[in-house]
């Protein structure tokens, strides 16, 4: 597949100049989604510089190089942009042939996690180390596999104009092939992750137009889950402090509690408008651990108070309201579904995030997207993006 | 973009697309509204909790001011003591409770494993001292003596007492220069306690933790300025407590220095003299109680009588102000403040009262030139009284005759004042008074300061009692239940009284009156009043409120606060009255009660007034009273249970005049022995560093003294100077050429009613 196939799409002959063609009425670049785009770009700028603040100090952690943390958000940041451009270039469409080989490395990778290749940071077996201080996080890109492998089978026969829903076989196969993933990272055990996953089923499903039956069965079925896993002590002791400090943080201000409890004092001290970037006490004192990454948003919190925290949620909202747009405007059920799968991705995991920070969901470790520092979770969302400017750009145009 | 493709757009999932958008549009707007919530709304409060987590305060303590007497000599200053403290809140996290700690501490100390525990558990009401009562998280002083090597043992080995440190501080003390004492004038230091932290917080004088507040005395008092302000540090920390910055620093102020108008040396002499009164009191018999005399309790006081400037105060019995610092001990605490202690804490110069005696008789005689009785006319001083079947006696039964006012005060013949106040109360309407009784022998005891307090720069101070009308109206109100039930018109003597009082002891009875003329009954007065009677006696008529700070003087010795002498009002009698009691005062001591002991006094160059006294106390020995004063100052000397006024404190007043003014026992006067033949005028030197030079003092002034008098009576120098000894005056006094006269033995006279008050 090359650059000039997915594009060929658009109608414009290839004699044109690549350059003209690019900006001009109705080129791939005036169609590409640039309020998003800005948006997603903006966050990883402020990211970057929130990273900086809270780690410029943290000599144990950067190994005495104050932009280790900076220099490698931006990097990544890089990789990320360089990934969603190239999934333009490939198109989703494009990419659809290649969804059961994505998926397939990715479960591989988050099996590969489970052995002694993997890395156990926080409680979690989460990590593949690569050596030289990389390591990669294969459960970030089960989350774009899962929405490709679902939205390719959903969508096959609807798509093909054999039928207006997908039918109950399509549904469980799609089912099982976001069961294998969920189920290994559950065994992580990374049950943050696993929640996203299925908010992510269960938009995909929403998407895809099968019957409320599905819906509402999978919702009981999620209930009665959860009151399994809590029956029957699969948790592990840290997750269930967490829900009991989230419940009340005084709990054990110096343990469990601690984290809840000095997020919200950083956020709370910001203010209207904060303290200034570098300037909050609470992350030049290190009083909020995992700030760099989960807690990323206490820094904005409170160095750049109610405005700047504020922004942070409102390019989030841009970015999803227009990820909401482009799955309602696209022709294809693939495109939707893979749009909509997205959204609940991102809008879990950012009121997730953010919430926890808050004191109004119970910690998990989950990046926020584009601001947390952490290379897989910044290549995934960027990849996601790649995949929302395809659905919008090529999609067929009216004429 | 606006058509519908036909493929993958049915409504149903168009609606489901569009609830999906709600439903983020909704979360996003939840995380807005809390974030609104916990920035704006509750900012303030998540902004002090932030400074709260990351700021330390390291606080240095201020080092307290110094307390010096008029030279300069440092009554009260401050020294360098390795302290060892224990942190409760590290002891309680220990398995034990820091018990095996503890008695590790004792054991390098040297200590009880008992009294290191009692020293470090908090005081509650059911905790006998010792206990602590500071804030718990503060480290509590265990001991201030602990030696280097001591320190060093537990500074070494920090992880065998965990909870437990070694560090120099600087410790009040009180040095006690020439051995003087003046404990109760100087007060004590004890930890602040939470409530005074409380209320102190938002003045601008915050107590710290950490922070010692005065207790009584002059410590109490000027505590404000003594205290200075202790310097705090504050760092910014991190989640380790590593210091990332430093937010703010305010240096330590020191304490302002206290200059005193005590005089250091006569301190000692005052002390000394009136020790020597009470044990030579102690060996005398009482020929009323058939018992010697107990002198539990005396005061002495010197005052600049034309500035009302304390020179010395001393209060018997005393004790050794250090036992305060670094804590006191169970053992040290009981005597002081038992049952079997006889309160050494007491100031008796401003807590002691009781009846003041003869010395109360300028007060009658004010109030009799008040009540239109001429001062030179002629009253009957008869052996003894009648009123209504009752007989009350002069002292000893003597009679002078018809003699002025003038001469009535001289031999202090009773049967005059009560011939006056009788009148007085008839003239009021005797026992059913007129609407608006004169009451001219009550007015006058308040115009001359009595019946209140007199504003001395020391806390505490008690207020004396006028027995008055409403005195006695309220007094019978509270007491009239138990009186009216105890009281047997035919019983003992105490139940007679009380029937008596249940039935009128709301009511001014002529005996009541009479008593109090002279002195004797339910009238209460403190040595310091009676000094700032015979004060103003002294210098024309102007009572001055006592002080006996003079200056505070800034650490730096840049700012000088002069503490200028203040006059609290004019003694109720005209200048020709004055001059005629100053002639008749002059007289006590030349040919009247004093004379005595004032023999061979060189009068015409320091001429010497006086006036003795003896109250009685029901049921206890005499109290004895001497109040005295010259041109620069007046000394009251009180014992209780001593006898007589002149017999008990005669010699002890005179020995101090003589330290004064460089008096020599044959009368000449050694101006260079002189200790302050003028009152001390300015102030210390302050020198440009800001120190105040101190003047050498001698070891002890007193025993100096002594020794010169001694040497001086070995070689006769007066013709006729034989040493004496007079029936209740054993103690020999210096010289005497005339043979004492009168108030020889305490007084009996009949009493009625009223309660009696025992020096407190």
């Amino acid at each position: 597949m090359t650059g000039a196939n997915s594009f060929s799409v658009s109608g414009y002959g290839p004699e044109r100049a690549r350059w003209t063609r690019l900006f001009a009425r109705d080129s791939p670049a005036r169609r590409l989604d640039w309020p998003m785009l800005l948006s997603a770009l903006a966050l990883s700028l402020i990211g970057s510089a929130l990273v900086y603040s809270a780690t410029r100090n943290r000599t144990e952690l950067n190994q005495g190089d104050p932009y280790y943390f900076l220099v490698r958000h931006l990097l990544n940041t890089g990789i990320g942009f360089a990934l969603m451009v190239g999934t333009i270039w490939l198109g989703h469409r494009a990419l659809r042939n290649a969804v059961p080989v994505l998926y397939g490395i990715s479960v591989l990778g988050v099996l590969l996690v489970l052995t002694p290749l993997g890395a156990t940071i926080n409680g979690s077996r989460n990590w593949i180390a690569l050596g030289g201080g990389f390591s990669l996080q294969p459960s970030e890109f089960v989350k774009v596999t899962i929405i490709l492998g679902m939205a390719m089978l959903l969508a096959a026969r609807v798509d093909a104009g054999d039928s207006v829903y997908p039918d109950h076989r399509t549904i469980l196969q799609a089912l099982g092939l976001a069961a294998v993933p969920i189920v290994i990272v559950l065994l992580m055990p990374d049950l943050g992750t696993a929640l996203v996953l299925v908010t992510i089923v269960l938009g995909v499903l929403l998407a895809s137009g099968a019957s409320n039956r599905w819906i509402f069965g999978l919702l009981a079925a999620g209930a009665a889950g959860c009151v399994a896993i809590w029956q029957l002590n699969i948790l592990d002791e840290y997750q269930i402090n967490r829900f009991a400090a989230f419940a009340n943080p005084d709990l054990d201000p110096a343990g469990v509690g601690y984290n809840t409890n000095q997020a919200r004092i950083a956020i709370g001290s910001g203010g209207l408008t904060g303290a200034g970037l570098f300037k909050g006490s609470q992350t030049t004192g290190q009083f909020v651990p995992e700030q760099q990454t989960d807690f990323i948003f206490t820094v904005a919190g409170e160095e750049l108070g109610f405005v700047g925290a504020g922004l942070i949620i409102v390019l989030l909202g841009i970015i999803m309201w227009r990820a909401c747009t482009i799955a309602r405007e696209t022709p294809e059920l693939y495109g939707t579904i893979v749009a909509a799968g997205i959204v609940a991705w991102f809008a879990f995991q950012c009121f997730e995030n953010i919430g926890m920070t808050l004191g109004i969901m119970p910690v998990t470790g989950l990046p926020l997207p584009f601001v947390s520092y952490g290379g897989s979770a910044m290549f995934a969302v960027w990849v996601a993006v790649g995949l929302l400017q395809s659905i919008k750009v090529q999609r067929p145009m009216s004429a | 973009m606006t058509n519908i493709p036909a493929t993958g757009r049915t409504p149903r999932v168009q609606t489901r697309l569009v609830i999906i958008q709600i439903l983020v549009l909704s979360l996003l707007c939840t995380l807005g509204g809390r974030l609104w919530y916990l920035q704006i709304r509750e900012g303030a409060h998540y902004q002090k909790q932030a400074s709260g987590n990351h700021v330390q305060q390291v606080v240095q303590p201020a080092v307290r001011g110094a307390i010096l007497d008029a030279r300069g000599v440092p009554l009260a200053d401050n020294e360098t003591r390795l302290v060892v403290s224990a942190s409760r809140t590290e002891l309680l996290k220990q398995k034990d409770d820091g018990k095996a700690v503890l008695t590790k501490l004792a054991g390098v100390l040297g200590m009880d494993v008992e009294e290191v525990m009692q020293k470090v558990r908090l005081c509650d009401s059911k905790t006998p001292q010792p206990c602590w009562n500071g804030s718990p998280y503060q480290p509590i002083p265990i001991t201030d003596e602990a030696t280097p090597k001591q320190a060093l043992q537990i500074r070494e080995r920090a992880e065998d007492f965990p909870g437990i440190t070694a560090e120099p501080v600087a410790v009040r003390r009180y040095p006690g220069p020439g051995k003087s004492n003046a404990a109760q004038v100087l007060g004590y230091l004890s930890p602040v306690t939470d409530e005074e932290i409380q209320r102190a917080k938002d003045t601008d004088s915050p107590y710290l933790r950490s922070d010692m507040v005065g207790r009584s005395g002059l410590e109490r008092q000027y505590d404000r300025e003594l205290r200075g302000k202790a310097g705090v540090t504050r760092y910014e920390v991190d989640n380790l407590g590593r210091v990332i910055g430093k937010a703010k620093s305010d240096p330590a102020q020191p304490g302002s220095t206290l200059v005193t108008s005590l005089d250091a040396r006569v301190q000692r002499i005052a002390e000394h003299e009136l020790d020597k009164a009470m044990k030579a009191a102690r060996t005398q018999w009482d020929r009323n109680t058939n018992r010697r005399y107990e002198a539990d309790s005396g005061a002495v006081v010197v005052m600049e009588a034309k500035t009302g400037r304390v020179v010395a105060m001393a209060s018997a019995p005393a004790y050794d102000p250090n036992v305060w610092v670094g804590g006191i001990s169970a053992k040290d605490y009981r005597a002081l403040t038992g049952k079997d202690s006889n309160y050494p804490l007491l100031n008796r110069a401003i807590q002691g009262q009781s009846a003041p005696g003869s010395t109360f008789k300028v007060v009658s005689t004010a109030a009799a030139v008040a009540a239109g009785y001429d001062f030179n006319g002629k009253y009957p001083c008869t052996s003894s009284y009648s009123v209504g079947g009752q007989v009350f006696n002069n002292f000893e039964g003597e009679s002078f005759g018809s003699i002025t006012l003038g001469r009535a005060l001289e031999v202090s013949c009773d049967t005059v004042f009560y011939y006056l106040a009788h009148t007085e109360w008839k003239k009021d309407g005797g026992i059913n008074p007129k609407k608006n009784p004169k009451d001219h022998f009550y007015r006058t005891a308040h115009q001359f300061g009595l019946g209140k307090r007199t504003g001395i720069d020391l806390p505490d101070e008690v207020t004396g009692r006028v027995p008055d009308r409403r005195w006695k109206e309220e007094y019978w109100e509270a007491n009239k239940d138990a009186w009216c039930k105890t009281g047997k018109k035919d019983g003992s003597y105490v139940e007679r009284i009380a029937y008596e009082n249940c039935l009128e002891g709301n009511k001014m009875r002529a005996g009541d009156e009479i008593n109090y003329s002279i002195g004797q009954g339910d009238t209460l007065v403190t040595p310091i009043q009676m000094a700032v009677i015979y004060g103003a006696l002294s210098n024309g008529g102007t009572m001055y409120t006592p002080t006996i700070g003079k200056a505070i003087i800034s650490p730096d010795g840049k700012r000088v606060t002069e503490i200028k002498p203040k006059s609290h009002g004019k003694l109720p009698i005209s200048k020709a009255t004055l001059k005629m009691m100053d002639e008749a005062l002059e007289g006590v001591a030349t040919r009247g009660t004093a004379a005595w002991k004032f023999a061979g006094w060189p009068q015409d160059k320091i001429p010497m007034h006086a006036k003795t006294g003896t109250a009685e106390v029901y049921g206890k020995q005499t109290t004895s009273w001497l109040t005295t004063y010259t041109e620069d100052y007046t000394v009251v000397m009180t014992i209780s249970q001593a006898g007589t006024g002149s017999g008990a404190s005669g010699e002890a007043v005179r020995n101090i005049y003589s330290a004064l003014y460089g008096v020599q026992p044959d009368g000449t006067i050694d101006k260079k022995k002189a200790l302050l033949p003028t009152p001390q005028k300015g102030l210390p030197k302050i020198k440009p560093d800001g120190s105040i030079s101190a003047p050498k003092i001698s070891a002890d002034p007193a025993k100096e003294l002594e020794e010169a008098a001694k040497q001086a009576t070995q070689q006769p120098t007066q013709p006729g100077a034989t040493p004496d000894t007079t029936p209740d005056g054993g103690q020999p006094p210096a010289t005497t050429t005339t043979p004492p006269t009168g108030n020889r033995a305490t007084r009996r006279r009949a009493r009625r009613g009223g309660s009696r008050r025992m020096i407190a």
